[in-house]
């Protein structure tokens, strides 16, 4: 998810905006229209702040930071998932109504929240970190910078889940009982490449976790909005592991004479 | 695994969003790119001649390695390995004629077919699974998604092997890329020459390099599988080359797909004597 450009110019004296909001809990809903007068600078968040300071009262929104970094904020504007801390009203265009509702792969509670206990269940599901036997006596590990490179790029999640919310595995086949999202591969990926992590996963990740449901489309990273690399860098190196342990003949043979991790 | 209780939205109709960008732009690109390579190249392996230019080395990538000439050519090309068109081989089958291209193009297909790449964009344009990002997919599949778990597309992960295939088909290809700065005289001696072709036969080798050594298995083969990168050596280098090459990954495989067809054009176009071929030495 790119800062993206302008598209909107919003003068200093401000402009009217639409705000097609939804409404709603897990029964019934119905998206609402709010018309309001829009600064420069502000991002979707502000607006819908202050939709409920002007007109609705009730309307349910979580935030925390209001700096992208807490990951509450997550909703969809105009369709695709995003931080509504994150989105600039001037990245829209605001002579049409800017829809926001709630993400889609979880149960919704009210209004824009939704129930992401599910993604805590998750991941307790996943082993832990274990670390090797220490490399010196006095109990401490040595590590070079180029073998944290990689998973430091994993360790940037925010939890924000939009990830999980535009995979169709979950969001359109609902498979959240056998699939455990592009997030928390994500999160296996960091664990599995730690170079001092000896815990083993593959078997896990193909098994129960279900990384074969992920057929590489890659919108999970076009909405990260922490520029992680998922498809790409997380999921298919996992998938890979998956192969050398699970389909490839010749590796799996190779695999009978090699020691196992410590 | 765990569960969840309440109840998630309505699943949603195909084409169904709120997405107010062209969504459908992309896989719309993605579709025609593709159906308009498998449409020529289809054609293309059934012609069964005009794959090589007499007097020059120039051949067809879409039919090089030649094991047999084909069965429709009168003279032999020069480039078969085994000769001409054996006996045992039939030369159509339910009317469609077999020419050399289909005994050699199950391979970079395959490849092509099994690439990370290509199968994140084709199941988006061909099979609408999902159309695009938080776009409402056809409501069959719902929650008998099988994605790449189960069969047939577990299938997908015999990626490697056709990688290995794929390597080969680079140092054959630049070997024609190579011959094909030779040509041959009315009296038919042999000197060196650059033709618009041999440049042409020269781009396609490299652009299909870039693709092929930017691919996920051999980023995983070369470095990827270890988790203390530290202890690769040398190898660190080759790891963070492919790395580069594979972000670009997308790129490279449209740019040499493109060229393959080109190539295969061109060779094709010079030997039917519609364009001449310009010798630049
Ligand atoms: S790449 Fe895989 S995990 Fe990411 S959104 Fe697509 S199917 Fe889901
Ligand atoms: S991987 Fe990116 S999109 Fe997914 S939860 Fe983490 S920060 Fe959010
Ligand atoms: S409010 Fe914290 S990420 Fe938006
Ligand atoms: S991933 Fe594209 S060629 Fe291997």
């Amino acid at each position: 998810m790119s800062s993206g450009k302008v598209i909107t110019h919003i003068p200093e004296s401000g402009r009217d905006a639409i705000f097609r909001v939804w409404r709603g809990d897990s029964t019934a809903g119905q998206f609402v229209d709010y018309k309001i007068r829009v600064q420069p600078g502000m991002v979707v968040l502000d607006a819908i702040h202050q939709i409920q300071a002007e007109q609705a009262n009730d309307l349910a929104v979580r935030w925390n930071c209001k700096a992208g970094k807490c990951g509450s904020c997550s909703a969809e504007v105009n369709g695709m998932p995003r931080l509504m801390c994150m989105t600039r009203l001037d990245m829209l265009d605001l002579d049409m109504p800017v829809i926001v509702e709630p993400m889609k792969a979880f149960p919704s509670i009210r209004d824009l929240v939704t129930d992401v206990s599910w993604n805590y269940a998750v991941k307790k599901r996943i082993r832990p970190f274990r670390p090797r036997k220490p490399d010196a006596p006095d109990g401490t590990w040595r590590m070079q910078q180029d073998d944290v490179d990689r998973v430091q790029e994993f360790r940037k999640c925010i939890e924000c889940f939009l990830c999980q919310d535009v995979c169709h595995v979950l969001r359109d086949h609902h498979k959240h009982d056998e699939f455990i999202g592009p997030r928390f591969l994500v999160y296996s990926a960091a664990l599995e490449m730690h170079p001092l992590d000896a815990e083993h996963r593959v078997g896990d990740l193909k098994n129960e976790h279900g990384i074969g449901y992920c057929n590489i489309t890659k919108c999970c990273t076009k909405v990260c909005p922490e520029h992680i690399t998922i498809t790409d860098n997380a999921i298919i190196p996992l998938k890979e592991r998956v192969v050398d342990e699970f389909y490839d003949p010749v590796t799996r043979l190779f695999r009978i004479f090699r020691p196992k991790k410590a | 695994m765990a569960q969840i209780n309440v109840p998630l939205p309505q699943l949603r109709k195909l084409g169904e969003t709120s997405r107010r960008d062209r969504w459908w732009l992309a896989p719309l690109l993605t579709f025609l790119g593709l159906s308009a390579f498998i449409v020529y190249s289809t054609w293309a392996a059934l012609q069964g001649e005009h794959y090589f230019v007499p007097g020059t080395e120039y051949l067809s990538p879409m039919y090089s390695p030649v094991l047999f000439d084909s069965w429709k050519i009168a003279a032999p090309s020069g480039h078969a390995w085994f000769g001409p068109w054996p006996d045992w081989l039939p030369k159509t089958l339910l009317f469609i004629p077999i020419t050399p291209a289909f005994l050699i193009l199950w391979a970079p297909g395959g490849f092509r077919f099994t690439c990370y790449y290509y199968r994140g964009a084709y199941y988006k344009a061909f099979w609408a699974d999902p159309v695009n990002c938080a776009v409402g997919e056809p409501g069959f599949r719902g929650k008998a998604y099988r994605g790449e778990k189960k069969l047939p597309l577990i299938f997908q992960n015999v990626h490697r092997y056709f990688f290995y295939i794929a390597v080969l088909f680079i140092f054959l290809l630049s070997y024609d890329a190579i011959i094909s700065y030779w040509f041959h005289d009315a009296a038919g001696h042999g000197h060196f020459g650059i033709g618009v072709g041999s440049l042409v036969l020269t781009l396609n080798p490299i652009l299909l390099g870039c693709y092929t050594f930017g691919c996920h298995v051999y980023r995983h083969l070369v470095g990827g599988r270890k988790d203390e990168m530290s202890k690769l050596g040398p190898r660190k280098k080759v790891y963070d080359c492919v790395s580069c090459l594979n972000r670009r990954h997308m790129m490279w495989a449209w740019f040499s797909l493109f060229w393959v067809g080109f190539t295969d054009f061109y060779v094709r176009m010079v030997s039917m004597g519609v364009i001449h071929d310009i010798r630049i030495l």
